[in-house]
C-alpha cells in the first residue's frame, strides 16, 4: 500500500499495519475469549501466539447473548461468565497483555457491554488498558456516531465490518465511517464455520477494496495454511478465531504451537 | 394517537426504546424485510385478506364472554374476557403466525424458522408452515421442551423440526440467539418469525400490527355487550404482544390500561421474570433491540423464573417500555402463587381454563375487581387456553390420580 494514502487523520492502529504491511505480506490477527478457559490459559495462549509473530489479537469481552458467535466461542462466553469473568476483569488483563506483548490488542464483545458500563467510560478504559480499537459486531453504524466520535478523541479505532450481502452504497457507508482497518466478514453465518476460499471471496474482497483505503482483514472460517496462501495478496490481514480455539481445546499449548507452526510454515 | 408514526422520531424506536441493532450481515434481509411489510400495511386490501384468512381458518373474530359468576362472587366491577383461547392452536399467536406467513410468501421465501418459550408460537408457526407449505425449522430451549411436551409432540407431528437449545439458560432467549445464528447463515431462503413484539425493528411494529386485530374486534365486542367502553383492559405480558394487541383498541381512549408480569416467586427472590414492576432491570442492548432486560451491573442477563414459560423472558415489548414510562400503561406483577389460586377459581366458578399466562393477567384483575363499583367494567385478554398445561397443573396441585396415569403409562411404555 502506497504510504501518500496515509492522512494526517490515520489512527495509531492503521499507522502500525501499514509499518509492519512493508515488512510482512500479510498480517495475522488472533483470539482469545477473556476468562476462558482461565485468564492463565489466556496468557499462555498469547505467549504462544506471539512466539509466531501474530499482529493483532482481540480480546473477547463475554457476554451472555453472543448471538453472532458459533457453538465453540458460545460456550466459551457462557463458561467465562460462569467463572466470573466481568469487564474489569478483562481491562484489567488487557493492561497486562498491552504493557507486556510486542502485538496491538483490540477489544471485541458485544454492544450491550459497553452500553451498560456507558460508552464514555468504555473508550476512557479501553485507552488506559492500552487497547487501540474495538469490534462490536451488534453495533451497526447508525447507532454509533457517539461512540465513534468519543474514540476518535482517544486515537481508538472502531473496527467496521464489510460482509457479502452489503450493496455497494452500503458498503461506502461503512467504508467512510471505519478506522484502522475493515474486517471482510467473508460468508454468511457465524463463527467457526468452514469457508470456500474461491472466486466469490476474491471477488468479495475487490467489492471491499473499492470502498476503503484501509488494510482489510478477512475472517470467518480462515483456519489453515492453504487459507493464508488464498489471501496473501488478496487481503492483509488474516483473522483466525475458532480454529486456534479448537487447537486448544484438543491438546492446550502443544497442539496451539502446532496450528500456529502448520500456518506459518 | 398512533403509535407508529415515525415522522418526528427515529424509524423503529418508541421514545428511547426500540432500534435494530443487528450484525451487518442481516442489514440487507431486515430492510427488504422493512419494504414488504411497508408496503403490506400501506395497501388495505392486504389487511382484508389477513381477515379473510383468520375468518375462514382460525374462527375469528374470538367472542367477548361475560364472567356473570365471578362478576357477582368478587362484588364488584363486571368483568368480561376476549378469547383468544379459541383461536386456531389455542392461542393469540395464531394472529402473528399467519400474517408473516402472508408476509413470507410476498418476499417468495420457502422456509421459517421460529423460537417458542412455552410451545404455543412454535405450535402456531408449524400449523402456519403446514397450510403455506414452508420448511419449518422450531427453536426451543431444552428446559421448555421439558415443560412443554405436549407442544413439541404437535409441532412435530405438523412436520416440523424441533431443535433443542442446550446454550445459556437453555429458555426462550437462547433460543431466540439460536433463531438469529440460524438467519445469519440462512437469510436468502429463510423468514424469521418472531414470535413476540420484541426485537429489531420492524419485529415490534409487524408483530403489533397483525395483534391489533384483538384490540379491534374487542373494542366493538364490549360495546355492544356491555354498552360502552371498559374503565380496566388487564393483559399478561411476557415479550408483550397480546398485550400490545388488546392495549391498541382502546390507546385513544379514556381506559386504563393493565400489563401484569410473572411474579414468580415475588420481588426480591431473584425468581421472576418482573421487567417494569418489580424495578428490577434496567435499559440494554440485546436480541436486536434496545429496552429494559433483566441483567446484571456488566450487562450479562439475569436468570429468569416463571410458572408460565411464555412469560418466562428477559426483555419487553420496547412499545410497551415506552407506554410504561409516559404513564399509559400501567404494570403489575402476579405470582406464581397468586396464578394457582386464579387458575383453580376461574376454573370452578366459570368453566374456562386459561393458560398460566393469561391466569396472570385473570388474577390481578381479581384483586382490583373487588374494589371497583358495581358499574364499572373490566376486560382481560385471555390470551390462550390452559389444557396446554395439563403438566404443570397436575404437578403444583399435586393431583394423585394424574400422578398414578403417568405412573401407569410410564410402566407401559417400559415394558
Amino acid at each position: 500500500m502506497a504510504p501518500d494514502t496515509v492522512t494526517s487523520a490515520a489512527s495509531p492502529l492503521e499507522l502500525y499495519l501499514r509499518e509492519r504491511l512493508e515488512h510482512k505480506k500479510l498480517l495475522l490477527m488472533t483470539h482469545v475469549v477473556c476468562g476462558y478457559p482461565s485468564f492463565e490459559d489466556n496468557w499462555r495462549e498469547l505467549e504462544i501466539m506471539a512466539e509466531f509473530g501474530v499482529d493483532m489479537v482481540e480480546l473477547q469481552f463475554p457476554f451472555s447473548e453472543p448471538s453472532a458467535d458459533g457453538p465453540l466461542f458460545v460456550r466459551a462466553n457462557q463458561e467465562a461468565i460462569n467463572n466470573g469473568t466481568s469487564p474489569a476483569d478483562c481491562f484489567a488483563f488487557m493492561e497486562k497483555v498491552s504493557a507486556h506483548f510486542p502485538f496491538k490488542v483490540l477489544m471485541m464483545g458485544y454492544y450491550n457491554t459497553v452500553f451498560k458500563m456507558g460508552e464514555a467510560t468504555f473508550v476512557n478504559k479501553l485507552a488506559a488498558a492500552g487497547g487501540c480499537g474495538y469490534i462490536v459486531p451488534d453495533l451497526p453504524v447508525e447507532e454509533a456516531g457517539e461512540l465513534h466520535g468519543l474514540s476518535a478523541s482517544k486515537g481508538l479505532a472502531p473496527i467496521v465490518l464489510m460482509t457479502p450481502t452489503n450493496t455497494e452504497a452500503r458498503l461506502q457507508l461503512l467504508g467512510d465511517a471505519s478506522q484502522g482497518f475493515i474486517y471482510a466478514v467473508a460468508r454468511k453465518g457465524v463463527t467457526g464455520n468452514k469457508t470456500e476460499m474461491g472466486d466469490d471471496l476474491d471477488a468479495f474482497i475487490r467489492r471491499c477494496r473499492a470502498h476503503t483505503t484501509l488494510p482489510i482483514g478477512v475472517g470467518f472460517g480462515v483456519k489453515q495454511k492453504a487459507d493464508l496462501d488464498f489471501l496473501r495478496g488478496r487481503a492483509d490481514i488474516a483473522i483466525i478465531g475458532t480454529a486456534a480455539l479448537s487447537a486448544w481445546e484438543e491438546g492446550g499449548e502443544n497442539a496451539l504451537r502446532t496450528f500456529f507452526a502448520s500456518l506459518t510454515a | 394517537m398512533s403509535l407508529f408514526d415515525f415522522a418526528n422520531s427515529r424509524e423503529g424506536y418508541y421514545g428511547n426504546y426500540g432500534g435494530t441493532f443487528l450484525p451487518e450481515i442481516l442489514t440487507a434481509t431486515i430492510e427488504e424485510l422493512q419494504d414488504c411489510f411497508r408496503t403490506c400495511k400501506n395497501d388495505p386490501s392486504f389487511w382484508n385478506e389477513f381477515v379473510d384468512l383468520m375468518r375462514t381458518y382460525s374462527g375469528r373474530p374470538t367472542p367477548v364472554t361475560y364472567l356473570e359468576n365471578l362478576s357477582r362472587q368478587l362484588g364488584g366491577a363486571r368483568i368480561f374476557v376476549k378469547r383468544e383461547d379459541l383461536g386456531h392452536t389455542g392461542s393469540h399467536k395464531i394472529n402473528n403466525v399467519m400474517g408473516q406467513g402472508l408476509i413470507c410468501k410476498r418476499l417468495g421465501k420457502k422456509r421459517v424458522i421460529a423460537e417458542t418459550g412455552a410451545g404455543q408460537h412454535g405450535f402456531a408457526t408449524a400449523t402456519m408452515a403446514a397450510r403455506f407449505g414452508f420448511d419449518c425449522k422450531i427453536y426451543m430451549g431444552a428446559i421448555d421442551i421439558a415443560r412443554q411436551r405436549p407442544n413439541v409432540f404437535w409441532m412435530e407431528s405438523l412436520g416440523a423440526e424441533v431443535v433443542s437449545v442446550e446454550d445459556g439458560q437453555r429458555t426462550l432467549k437462547d433460543a431466540i440467539n439460536e433463531c438469529l445464528r440460524d438467519w445469519v447463515t440462512n437469510m436468502a431462503d429463510t423468514h424469521y418469525v418472531l414470535g413476540t413484539a420484541c426485537g429489531p425493528h420492524p419485529f415490534p411494529e409487524m408483530v403489533s400490527f397483525f395483534q391489533s386485530v384483538i384490540g379491534k374486534e374487542a373494542r366493538e365486542q364490549i360495546i355492544d355487550e356491555a354498552g360502552r367502553l371498559p374503565d380496566r383492559v388487564f393483559a399478561c405480558v411476557g415479550g408483550g404482544s397480546n398485550a400490545i394487541g388488546i392495549f391498541q383498541g382502546f390507546m385513544d381512549d379514556n381506559v386504563e390500561l393493565v400489563g401484569v408480569e410473572a411474579g414468580g416467586h415475588g420481588p426480591g427472590s431473584g425468581l421472576h421474570a418482573s421487567r417494569l414492576a418489580y424495578h428490577d432491570a434496567s435499559v440494554g442492548v440485546a436480541q436486536g433491540y434496545k429496552t429494559y432486560f433483566l441483567q446484571n451491573d456488566d450487562g450479562n442477563m439475569l436468570e429468569t423464573h416463571s410458572i408460565a414459560a411464555g412469560l418466562d423472558y428477559i426483555g419487553i415489548n420496547p412499545i410497551l417500555a415506552d407506554l410504561w414510562e409516559k404513564k399509559r400503561v400501567r404494570f403489575e406483577a402476579a405470582t406464581d402463587e397468586m396464578v394457582r389460586e386464579t387458575l383453580t377459581l376461574v376454573m370452578r366458578t366459570e368453566g374456562l381454563i386459561p393458560a398460566l399466562e393469561s391466569c396472570h393477567a385473570f388474577a390481578q384483575a381479581i384483586l382490583e375487581a373487588p374494589k371497583m363499583a358495581k358499574n364499572e367494567i373490566i376486560l382481560i385478554n385471555q390470551s390462550g387456553r390452559g389444557d396446554k398445561d395439563i403438566f404443570t397443573v397436575a404437578d403444583t396441585i399435586e393431583d394423585e390420580h394424574w400422578k398414578q396415569f403417568i405412573k401407569d403409562k410410564a410402566v407401559e411404555y417400559g415394558s
